[in-house]
């Protein structure tokens, strides 16, 4: 099988994945909205929470933790397969970070009268963002292939590391530094019929989270794998 | 190990060398450090801002704007002539290339914040003195903590499409410890408070400061062209 | 292929050198070897990957696969000593313009590690007659000076192998003169060259063997054996289907 005629079975695949993963995000709808209760003091907006909080534990901790170690694997390896795999994850990360920072103030608008609180989660995907970011800038400012994915590499580790410091400063600011008093958005009450819709969602938005880096990722191999053919081709025929 | 700090003092003093006779990126930082100040302060309104609250942050942005400046040259330097190539075809080894440079990068920011600490004292009446020592380790630590990631990043935003603004966004997520922490510090340290309610600020940027020089030292080699 | 000499182990051994940018297959498998005092002449058009080679045999890049021996110690990543064996010239100066002739030298003198960095600066001045502007900023050397300040700072830690590339590009008349008798002193000093050029009036006669490089290939290589006229005929030959 050639490297293209592989990429696109892999297309394929990731798009079945994708496929349940969107059903299963669907499935958390259905079941926030109808077979959850209502939170008491803060109603129907509350049920944001179960696309707000697995967005960010996708984003912050999923994606780019997935980033780090293919940046790390592909420093030593050097197999473009694995730069790939870590870029797709950073885009998907993206797309995830954007959410919650959607997410997040139309909650907090609705609550609490707010758009921007500075709560710990928030802020730190806030900050996460523009490591995501500098990212995909710095792909995008890259030409050449090898050294695109030897510096996203790089980046792709320092951010990695970055993480925790980011948690950590906020943390920091949220305890020790004199805030504004307002009601913080934090964990709500947890009957066991809540719990159960906040684990399904976890669970569903890693599922689609690991459906949309598998289609990207296959989609990019695809782009790869024809831009080579390309290139091999028409060396072929000068010669 | 004496050879690597030997090639990187080479390298940092042959950097400081060339830019004490051009002077153009020193100068600019200066320029640039003054009149961030000075904006600072005619845009607020004294009755209503205290100098002091809003002082920490004002010197943290410039600072870090300024130091920002200065981090291009180090790389940028070496295209010329493509004198990188020079240092690494030598055998200087790559730690004493990242060694040296962000050597240089210090003397530089340090010598703009040399300049801009006495100047933010006098626009915004702040009683330095005494807590002068203080503040200046806490300066001293952001400032190795912003440089050390800002030398590694220069190294491939100059090699980049659009160079100068490509270090700005690569080195702004990293810059939020530092510049956050330091300038936390320094308004506790401005209102006379005891050491044991600045000491956790004091512990993360330290930690910081290790973590990523020791990081940028070992992925340094891996922004050269090989 | 090119051999040494009866008596001469080899300096320079290189064994089928590959290197890919993305798509762009740079090197595609070059392999020659070269004793003491040979000096190889690398003729190719532009994109040939005549740089390219140059920059392997350097250490500044990495091939993808193959090997590269010198004194028959193999060229690894990161092997700090392997560098202190070549020199490179090429049409880049590798010059500070703000610093002086002596300052220039002095810093890559300290950067190879040899003692007394100021004296062996002075030393290398002197030998390409620049002794006069030591004290000169690099910025302001002509073309010609430029490229003799280059030779010394490549000759500096005395290199087993002196790559050259393009060395020829923007001299004029004398100064192109000037150079081609430092090479033919290097020659007679018996160092070991490699030089590559799209120009075949340089360095020719210089050369005891010549290749013509096309599409990251040698397509010919062999000793010295014809005048210029001939070599023209053969390099028009091989680059004829590159368009």
């Amino acid at each position: 099988m050639t490297p293209t005629e592989s990429a696109e079975r892999a297309l394929r695949r990731g798009g079945v994945l994708m496929a349940v993963g969107l059903a299963l995000v669907a499935g958390v709808y259905v079941r926030a909205l109808a077979f959850t209760p209502e939170e008491a003091t803060q109603g129907l907006a509350q049920k944001i929470f179960y696309i707000h909080a697995p967005s960010a534990w996708v984003a912050l901790y999923l994606a780019y933790g997935i980033v780090g170690i293919f940046s790390v694997l592909y420093l030593f390896l050097r197999d473009p397969r694995l730069d790939l795999l870590a870029s797709s994850s950073a885009e998907v990360g993206t797309v995830f970070a954007t959410v919650v920072l959607v997410t997040g103030p139309i909650w907090g608008k609705t609550v609490w009268g707010a758009w921007w609180t500075w709560d710990a989660r928030l802020t730190s995907t806030l900050f996460l963002y523009f490591i995501y970011l500098a990212y995909l800038v710095l792909r995008s400012a890259v030409e050449e292939p090898g050294r695109r994915a030897r510096y996203s590499a790089v980046l792709g580790i320092l951010g990695a590391l970055l993480v925790p410091f980011i948690h950590m400063t906020v943390y920091l600011f949220r305890t020790l530094h004199p805030m504004p008093v307002v009601l913080q958005p934090g964990r709500p009450r947890v009957p066991g019929s809540m719990l159960v819709t906040i684990l399904y969602s976890f669970l569903a938005f890693t599922v689609f989270y690991v459906g949309l880096l598998a289609r990207r990722y296959a989609w990019a191999r695809l782009a790869a794998a024809r831009a080579q053919g390309e290139a091999e081709g028409g060396a072929d025929a000068t010669r | 190990m004496r050879s690597v700090l030997g090639q990187a003092w080479a390298i940092a003093a042959k950097d400081l060398l060339l830019e004490f006779r051009s002077r153009t990126a020193f100068l600019s930082a200066l320029v640039f450090t003054a009149l961030v100040l000075a904006i600072f302060n005619f845009a607020r309104d004294p009755t209503a801002v205290s100098a002091t609250d809003l002082a920490p942050s004002v010197l943290w942005i410039t600072f870090s704007f300024a130091g920002v400046l200065g981090l291009n040259r180090a790389f940028s330097l070496e295209k010329e002539n493509r004198t990188i190539d020079g240092l690494l075809l030598s055998p200087a080894s790559r730690t004493a290339l990242y060694v040296g440079k962000t050597l240089a990068n210090l003397v530089f920011v340090g010598a703009v914040e040399a300049v801009g600490l006495p100047l933010f004292a006098l626009f915004f009446n702040v009683p330095l003195l005494d807590v002068l020592g203080p503040l200046l380790l806490v300066i001293a630590l952001a400032t190795v903590g912003f440089v050390a990631v800002g030398t590694l990043m220069s190294s491939m935003a100059v090699n980049t499409r659009f160079g100068e603004m490509m270090l700005l966004v690569l080195v702004l997520p990293f810059l939020v410890t530092p510049v956050s922490t330091a300038a936390e510090m320094t308004a506790k340290l401005f209102a006379h408070r005891p050491f044991a309610e600045w000491a956790p600020w004091l512990k993360l940027l330290g930690a910081y400061d290790i973590t990523f020089v020791v990081l940028c030292t070992l992925v340094f080699e891996f922004t050269l062209e090989e | 292929m090119a051999s040494p000499g009866p008596s001469a182990a080899p300096v320079l051994e290189v064994a089928g050198l590959a290197k890919r940018f993305g798509h762009v297959r740079a090197l595609g498998g070059v392999t020659f070897t070269l004793g003491a005092g040979e000096s190889l002449a690398v003729f190719g058009p532009n994109g040939a990957g005549k740089t390219t080679l140059l920059r392997v045999l350097a250490g500044l890049l990495r091939p993808d696969a193959g090997t590269v021996r010198i004194g028959g110690v193999l060229l690894a990543r990161g092997e700090a000593s392997h560098r202190g064996r070549v020199g490179l010239i090429s049409h880049h100066s590798l010059l500070y313009d703000g610093l002086t002739a002596a300052e220039n030298l002095a810093f890559y003198a300290r950067l190879y590690g040899l003692r007394e960095p100021r004296a062996a600066a002075a030393r290398a001045l002197a030998d390409v007659g620049l002794a006069a502007r030591a004290d000169d900023r690099a910025g302001t050397f002509s073309r010609g000076m430029v490229q003799r300040l280059a030779i010394a700072r490549a000759l500096l830690h005395d290199p087993d192998v002196m790559l050259l590339d393009e060395p020829f590009s923007g001299l004029d008349q004398r100064a192109a003169a000037a150079l081609r008798s430092v090479l033919g002193r290097l020659r007679a000093e018996r160092r070991t060259m490699v030089l590559v050029t799209h120009n075949l009036d340089e360095g020719l006669e210089l050369a005891t063997h010549v290749a013509i490089q096309v599409a990251g290939r040698f397509v010919s290589l062999g000793p010295r054996d014809g005048d210029l006229a001939a070599y023209r005929a053969r390099y028009a030959e091989a680059t004829a289907g590159d368009a």
